[in-house]
């Protein structure tokens, strides 16, 4: 404190600093005091207080303020009020006082788990739990250890409350006013977290910190970045992956008023691409549909939906790259045929379209930059557009703005909207552009869940149980060629295509899986829940099947086929059972129930639906949601995400719910054509009930997804007799 | 380009743009008044939505040129009327978002409800947000602030 | 049941007047000219020839997608439901939050692609020109409807003429403009003129329908 004070007084500062109080990537701690003022040289030789860059996680304000770094995007998943919450209640602050900001790109926000800044896997509060907590506790303790050095009393016997730190003679000391003299003392190696009894805030319904502003106009996404001189770029695209202009007649496009200027781009897929930069959006809009661009489709791949459909069933046929086999791989040969049986399964390419079209703010400087952009990849964003701009990645300024969705769109691992937008400000240097992709950029512009099909032959033992299983999945490799495919990528499978079969929980003595990946000249990419969209979706699908043909209950059925170590799943079955047992058995004439159950990115789910044929589509009158995903951090982030996810899983329900390509070019091009779920389409309530759990957390952005499209389908198959093994449901 | 007279949230303002411009992007460019969104540009999602002459419009396809001096309130202004702010309060009070982009679109397409139907059946909620996306999927919270909201109002 | 204007003498009289208006287009104009020969009503053949040409545009997409018997307009020339889930409501306005003006103003949105006129809204149900299965009723059938004073707001002839004549969103029909891409869309395979004169013969033979097929 005495050094903070002579060195304030030196430089006529006002007392103004801040605990800073950092965690290093190795998951040691760093506190440093910032002084948003340069230090000038000090005398007599005391020790210089580093200023370190804003890369704390707290940042404690003279008016109690307490500013939390968070290490993620947030796109609504709620993770910025989760994360808060852990850091805030280990620490005691003040919850009303907590201020949750995305934190830029930088090494000390990287994943603990992946070593790279992202949102992905539905690992945010998984990896960063522990994480957060111990920077709460670490807070605490040196706020602690301060207010007792201060009062002379042991850390023992002061305990704190809502930000402040009491002491046992009944002194009291505000955060605020202890942070200066915590920041001098040394950051404790080791540090005990709080029992689950003690929370204040975790486990509890916590309202989210970003719902007013989300309410009255006033949070700023990517797109409503506004800086001063800023230009808006737009980008003409290959009609086909991968093509370039034979010709650009862009007389009319530079002759728009308010246009800047009309350049080709290279664009990732190794074409060339038309930017058009403009003083605003609808300038550049109408400046690129008066662009004659004459493309030369001769050198690309011209991927046809129907082609595919139809090479993907040959290629199902034979056995591809074994991704998981036990037992006899002939026992399924020696079954008779009125004990077998035969399905195929066909999937279409997904997009994501997320709420706010794809943006990336970028202006360089030459020998820096500076980036807004809703990115669900930091790392890997910032050191692409370092590439291109031919930097270091530490020459960047990476802010994170919140994002308007994103279901796995923004996470991309070639960082093609980036690398767009720093080609265009490269030309710019010095003036911010914002490059904006319109809602048919999107829809065009790749990057989809692949196509897939699957062809399933099953042999059935007598007690109505599978005995024999092969399967092969066709589809396109998500991470082959990118740094991913080392990791993914074993005995030519990619992993992310047979999650959700490989590792199913289900005991099937005779398991042969297979994959095959073909190349196709569309970009692919994860789409929440990844292979567990299409895998869930067969493997509940049979499963329900099969226990039909045996004539038992669904549940039942479920319950005796999987293994006993599927505990978070059986607990999941178990309380949708007792919470959707009222409703199933009092269904209205013309209404089904519909099950299924799960596992995915280490949460186990169970889904009851309610669904009855209106106007010939399912109407989803109610699901009953189960979810075994360890300790609920926020029980109501959790509610919320199991609503909001069983709603959005209806996306590949819908009869316009497919990305088709006819002789390359994407048929569909804004919501017309390609049509998420509208509140007519969503279930009409959905109940969620969280299974009582110590264990620690496991991911809710994804694991909504994969069940509620297998209910459906079954509930559908209990009214009309039919299987259905095709999505999107276009016709019941 | 043509000068047009704006009276946005009260307030009169000013602008000269090309007359097919539509007013979306003269309120978020030429305005700077970024709470309404774009999330389509056809109609299709309602996140644009405004209230022009008192009537929930999508303002992304409407040109400035047919405006014609009627009002404008959007996101920003509707929590000065007294069904607007019922609505934004039960919408934080039941933890309606996630991302947050669609909802300016769909509190002013609850609100242009609210004004004509206080006391919206089931049918009612369905039928008037029908026509707006919220790619997250909060339909089920969204349908639970309405009727949050009509207890509010007496 | 067929219309009762053939039978009502008061109806006649001002389809004859209407007959005899039509024929004196000098009066019309304002000159005085020598008296023009009194032009004959129009045969009933006539009339239900015109009726065909009068139902040849009632029944094109840009008439009948909002004369639908159904909770919903349609759109395009296929007639698909109009997207976005927009629905009749009561008024034939759409619903608070998605009325038909939430999109639809007072002109054509050429750059947008969205069709605009004067009060954009939906035809009542009791002049419903398709099934319930959106499939277009025989001429017999509009015509009967089209007839029906109980269901065509107490309409007889000259008033249905004057409706085809002056109603902004008839007029639009021939004037739809142009969608997001910009191609004209379709219009009519009358011009609004030969539609009127159409209207108007059929009226002067006394609006006859043709006999159920």
């Amino acid at each position: 404190m005495a050094a903070t004070t002579k060195i304030a007084d030196k430089l006529h500062l006002s007392r103004r600093s801040f605990l800073r109080v950092s965690a290093t990537a190795a998951g040691g701690l760093l506190v440093s005091l910032y002084l948003d003022f340069p230090l000038a040289a000090q005398e007599g030789g005391q020790s210089k207080p580093k200023v370190y860059p804003p890369d704390a996680f707290v940042h404690i304000k003279p008016d109690g303020k307490i500013v939390i770094q968070v290490n993620r995007l947030e796109f609504g998943q709620g993770v910025q009020t989760a994360l808060a919450m852990l850091l805030a209640d280990e620490m005691d602050a003040d919850w009303s006082q907590v201020v949750a900001e995305l934190a830029p790109a930088a090494d000390v926000y990287k994943d603990p788990l992946f070593g790279i800044q992202m949102v992905g896997g539905s690992g945010s509060i998984a990896h960063s739990y522990q994480q957060y907590r111990e920077l709460g506790a670490k807070t605490r303790a040196m706020l602690v250890a301060a207010a007792a050095e201060k009062w002379n009393v042991p850390a023992s016997q002061c305990r704190t409350e809502a930000s402040v730190v009491h002491g046992p003679g009944g002194q009291s000391a505000k955060y605020s006013d202890l942070a200066d003299a915590a920041a001098h003392l040394p950051v404790p190696e080791t540090v005990t977290l709080k029992n689950a009894a003690d929370f204040r805030l975790v486990g509890k319904k916590i309202r989210r910190l970003d719902s007013s502003p989300k309410c009255d106009g006033s949070q700023k996404f990517g797109l409503d970045l506004d800086l001063p001189g800023m230009k808006v770029a737009l980008v003409a695209h290959p009609p086909v992956f991968g093509a370039s202009p034979k010709s650009v007649d862009d007389k009319a496009a530079r002759s728009t008023s308010g246009v800047v200027d009309v350049f080709e781009i290279p664009t990732v897929s190794k074409g060339t691409a038309v930017a058009v930069v403009a003083d605003k959006f609808w300038t550049a809009k109408q400046a690129r549909d008066r662009l004659r661009i004459d493309w030369d489709l001769s050198t690309v791949d011209r991927a046809d939906s129907l082609q595919l459909q139809k090479q993907y069933k040959e290629l199902a046929a034979t056995p591809g790259n074994v991704a998981v086999t036990h037992g006899d791989e002939k026992a399924l040969d020696a079954i008779a045929a009125s004990d077998r049986i035969m399905a195929e399964y066909e999937f279409p390419y997904l997009a994501h379209t997320p709420m706010e079209p794809l943006n990336t703010t970028v202006r360089f400087d030459g020998d820096r930059a500076e980036v807004w952009a809703g990115s669900q990849f930091q790392t890997v964003d910032q050191a692409a557009i370092a590439q291109v701009l031919g930097l270091k990645p530490d020459q960047i300024t990476f802010h994170t703005e919140m994002a308007g969705g994103g279901f796995g769109r923004r996470a991309t691992p070639d960082s093609h909207v980036q690398r767009e937008a720093a080609a265009i400000a490269k030309r710019l240097q010095g003036t911010p552009v914002k490059l904006v992709w319109a809602r048919e950029d999107d829809v065009q512009g790749g990057y989809y869940r692949p196509m897939h099909t699957h062809r399933v032959e099953i042999g059935i033992g007598a007690d109505g149980m599978p005995v024999a299983w092969r399967h092969v999945i066709v589809g396109q490799s998500l991470v082959a060629g990118t740094p991913f495919a080392a990791v993914l990528i074993k005995n030519g499978v990619d992993e992310t295509a047979v999650e959700g079969v490989v590792d199913t929980h289900y005991g099937i003595p005779n398991f042969h899986v297979s994959a095959h990946h073909p190349t196709v000249n569309v970009p692919v990419l994860w789409w929440r829940s990844v292979g567990h969209t299409h895998t869930a979706f067969v493997m509940e699908t049979l499963v329900d099947e099969l226990a039909m043909r045996a004539q038992m209950d669904p549940i039942a059925y479920r319950r005796k086929l999987l293994n006993p170590d599927a505990t978070k799943v059986r607990g999941a079955l178990d309380l949708m059972e007792k919470e959707s047992a009222d409703w199933r058995s009092s269904l209205p004439q013309g209404h089904a129930a519909g099950i299924a159950c799960h596992e995915s990115f280490g949460t186990g789910v169970a889904c009851a639906v309610e669904v009855s044929i209106e106007n010939d589509r399912p109407r989803i009158h109610r699901a009953t949601l189960a979810v075994d995903c360890g300790v609920a951090v926020n029980p109501l982030t959790v509610e919320s995400q199991f609503q909001a996810g069983a709603c959005f899983a209806v996306s590949q329900l819908m009869v316009k719910g497919a990305i088709t390509l006819k002789e390359g070019y994407v048929e569909q091009s804004n919501f017309d054509g390609y049509t998420p779920p509208y509140m007519v389409d969503a279930p009409v309530t959905v109940d969620v009930h969280i299974v009582p759990s110590t264990e620690k957390p496991s991911g809710c952005g994804e694991p909504p997804v994969p069940v509620l499209s297998p209910a459906v389908a079954n509930a559908l198959s209990r009214l009309t007799s039919k299987r259905y093994r095709s999505l999107p449901l276009v016709a019941v | 380009m043509e000068t047009y007279k704006l009276t946005v949230n009260g307030q009169p303002k000013q602008v000269t743009v090309d007359p097919d411009t539509p007013l979306l992007w003269v309120l978020r460019e030429d305005l700077k008044m970024t709470g309404t969104k774009y999330g389509c540009g056809i109609a299709a999602c309602g996140a644009c939505t405004v209230h022009l002459g008192g009537i929930a419009t999508r303002s992304c396809v409407v040109p400035v040129s047919l405006v014609r001096g009627r009002t404008i309130v959007t996101i920003e202004g509707i929590g000065e009327d007294h069904v607007g702010r019922a609505v934004q309060n039960a919408w934080v009070a039941e933890d309606v978002v996630q991302c947050g982009y669609c909802q300016s679109g769909q509190i002013m397409s609850a609100v242009a409800l609210l004004k004509s139907t206080p006391k919206p059946t089931d049918t009612n909620i369905e039928d008037s947000m029908g026509g707006n996306i919220c790619r997250c999927g909060t339909y089920v919270r969204i349908r639970e602030a309405i009727k949050a909201a009509s207890l509010q109002l007496k | 049941m067929v219309c009762s204007l053939r039978t009502s003498p008061r109806i006649f009289f001002i389809l004859f007047a209407c007959a005899l208006w039509s024929g004196m287009p000098s009066r019309l104009s304002g000159q005085s000219a020598s008296p023009k020969p009194v032009t004959a009503p129009v045969t009933r053949d006539a009339g239900l020839a015109a009726w065909q040409q009068v139902y040849s545009v009632l029944t094109h997409p840009r008439c009948i997608n909002c004369h639908t018997a159904s909770n919903y307009p349609e759109q395009g020339d296929d007639r698909h439901r109009h997207l976005f889930n927009v629905v009749r409501g009561p008024g034939g306005k759409g619903v608070p939050g998605l009325n038909c003006a939430t999109c639809h103003q007072g002109a054509n949105a050429d750059r947008a692609g969205v069709p605009g006129a004067y009060d954009w809204h939906l035809a009542p149900l009791s002049m419903k020109w398709q099934d319930p299965e959106d499939k277009i009723l025989s001429g017999a059938q509009v015509c009967q409807s089209l007839t029906d004073r109980t269901k065509n707001h107490n309409f007889d002839g000259p008033a249905i003429l004057k409706h085809h004549q002056d109603e902004p969103l008839v007029l639009w029909a021939f004037q739809p403009g142009r969608r997001r891409d910009g191609s004209a869309r379709s219009s009519p395979p009358l011009t609004h003129d030969e539609f009127v004169k159409a209207t108007r013969d059929w009226v002067e033979a006394g609006t006859p329908c043709p006999q159920n097929p």
